[in-house]
């Protein structure tokens, strides 16, 4: 079995602080980290690789930097990864990314494609859709499990609102994973050793198949008209008082609201 | 493409189990302000088997058109059958604007269908507007949060069309039900390609349906790191008894186990905006502040005076919440017995 896991690099958005001047992000200094829904899908591919013995291959788009997270994702395990990185795919929207690494998945052979549900920057749960649509797959979003059946097809748990619903697909598909549902594993020290022998094959736009006019900015229907800090209230009384004071001070509130 | 050929405003009517979800009332809502800033109608496409009827409660609530495909291919949402209906209906009726709710179902069908169509969609949006561009043109402008809420972005899709968008429940106000509003129903029949159906459904595993939905929910009382564990939420259970409302929790309690993730608020969450939100030991990451701060009055406890929560809060108290929780649940109920 050959898979293929999308991966992104992110900045760790726990952790990201906006210039209240500019109203633009202040990168320095902000961890760069492999997406967390994306690690999880590495790490359903890595458990199927231990069942079965797939051959797992990390697929990131990107700056030269995000290197340094396919180096972990073969240290954790993965068997080949190819970073696309070229001026062409920059400004892409979620439409024009999916489709330069749809252009990639199909120079390369694959039975089944998995991504994160989604990215921790962008929060779109875009790409993964829009790469099985562009690839003419079935897709399964948000992901908990997934299990290869004896004839052979995939058994996979959709998470939703109101439950789970468990599908059965044939033949290739996409899924889009959900962190909480597969814990990570770590690097391991031989993974690591390991991840030194190996290339992290840098790869730009005229290796894959795909049409220039369609990637990048000209690629890209949806276009950024502003972007600003989000505006905060002002903040309300915060009260050291003790127990006893802290509840009256509550109660004289929710009598006020009408809420008591 | 010529722009000019593409009008109205089409909702996508989700429903569940033969329910129309609250979301799509809300987006009816939204669809209709811009609409008449655009003059142009709205149209609900609603998709299911034996949904028919419904039809006319969604004209009540702001369509002045509803395109029904009723067909037992649709029972179940899977993702491929919506989208071959959807994306027929839209390249049979040409909509200038497409709108669905951010939900599991929307956000799966959506990007379907913006590569199916090669056009622009734009995630999670918080504000819609119709606004004139530089050639005084009404451009339709989506707003979102962006790098974990840390950041709003304002979006528009000049060239492609339709221009789409997802929205999360709870965002837009859904319009006053007006009884016997007329519009027309239409019905829509796909011409479906079965050899792509190649997902199909097994079985439905309902989740423990104790718990009502939090983004319906008047009062909450929400539960951070603070609370530590079961027990503590035990504690916030009591005074959401006594207050008639609901337990809620923050991203941290739902990862390590402690609640459902149904109940989690912010960013991966549910968006919330309760009469009133009591955070109890929860800091206040912008994640969380993203799901929450819309509500209508806000109490922090929380033992650290720098707390974020606090800056969004219109009571904070500086405290600790095992203390104050059960004295005050004690206090409300005594309050009540008056």
């Amino acid at each position: 079995m050959n898979i293929i896991v999308c991966v992104k690099q992110v900045p760790d958005t726990t952790v990201v602080k906006i210039d209240p001047v500019k109203g633009t992000l202040i990168r320095e200094g902000v961890p760069s980290i492999m997406n967390p829904d994306d690690k999880g899908g590495l790490e359903l591919a890595l458990r199927l690789k231990d069942q079965f013995g797939a051959h797992v291959t990390v697929i990131s788009m990107g700056p030269p930097q995000a290197d340094v997270m396919l180096r972990e994702a073969l240290a954790m395990g993965a068997d080949r990864a190819i970073l696309l990185s070229d001026r062409k795919f920059a400004g892409a929207d979620t439409l024009a990314t999916s489709y330069a690494l749809s252009g990639l998945c199909r120079v390369l052979d694959y039975d089944l494609i998995i991504a994160g549900r989604q990215a921790i920057d962008g929060d779109t749960a875009q790409v993964g859709p829009e790469l099985a649509e562009h690839l003419d797959l079935p897709q399964i979003t948000y992901v908990a499990g997934a299990r290869v059946l004896e004839n052979g097809n995939l058994e996979v748990d959709k998470e939703n609102e109101d439950g789970v619903q468990v599908l059965e697909v044939e033949g290739k598909c996409l899924l889009t994973v959900l962190a909480s549902a597969f814990d990570a594993r770590y690097m391991s020290v031989s993974g690591i050793m390991e991840a030194y022998d190996k290339e992290v094959e840098v790869w730009s736009a005229d290796k894959i198949d795909v049409e220039e006019g369609k990637l990048g900015l000209a690629g890209s229907p949806t276009k950024v008209f502003k972007s600003f800090p989000k505006a905060m209230k002002a903040p309300g009384e915060v009260h050291e008082v003790t127990p006893e004071e802290a509840v009256e001070l509550i109660v004289n509130q929710l009598k006020a609201k009408h809420i008591i | 493409m010529d722009k000019k050929d593409y009008k109205n405003v089409f909702v996508f009517a989700e429903q569940r189990y033969g329910v129309i979800q609250p979301v799509a009332l809300e987006l009816l809502g939204k669809a209709r302000d811009l609409a008449d800033a655009l003059g142009e109608k709205v149209v609900a496409m609603l998709l299911g088997e034996g949904i028919k009827d419904q039809a006319q409660m969604l004209i009540e609530q702001g369509a002045d058109e509803v395109i029904v495909v009723d067909t037992p291919e649709l029972k179940e949402f899977l993702s491929e059958q919506y989208s071959q209906a959807v994306g027929q209906i839209i390249l049979d009726r040409k909509p200038s604007i497409v709108l669905y709710g951010a939900t599991t179902i929307g956000r799966d069908l959506a990007p379907r269908i913006a590569s199916r169509l090669k056009t622009g969609l734009t995630a999670d949006c918080t504000k819609l507007e119709i606004e004139p561009d530089a050639n005084n043109e009404p451009e339709f402008r989506m707003t979102r949060p962006a790098f974990g809420g840390n950041l709003m972005a304002t979006i528009i899709c000049p060239n492609n069309r339709p221009q789409m968008s997802t929205v999360r429940p709870g965002v837009m106000q859904k319009m006053q039900r007006q009884a016997g509003r007329q519009g027309i129903v239409t019905e829509f029949t796909p011409k479906f390609d079965t050899s792509k159906f190649k997902v199909k459904l097994v079985k439905f595993i309902q989740a423990d349906k104790q718990m009502a939905d939090i983004s319906e929910a008047k009062i909450l009382v929400s539960g951070g790191r603070g609370v530590h564990d079961k027990e503590g939420f035990d504690k916030l259970q009591a005074l959401a008894n006594v207050l008639g409302g609901q337990v809620a929790s923050s991203r941290a309690m739902v990862d390590n186990g402690v609640m459902p993730h149904e109940c989690q608020v912010g960013q991966t969450g549910k968006t919330v905006r309760p009469n009133l939100y009591m955070a109890c030991g929860i800091s206040g990451a912008i994640q969380h502040l993203a799901g929450m701060e819309e509500s209508d009055f806000i109490i922090a406890i929380n033992k650290d005076k720098f707390a974020p929560i606090f800056s969004v809060a219109d009571l904070g108290i500086v405290g600790d919440l095992h203390k104050i929780v059960p004295m005050l649940t004690e206090r409300i109920k005594k309050e009540l017995e008056k």
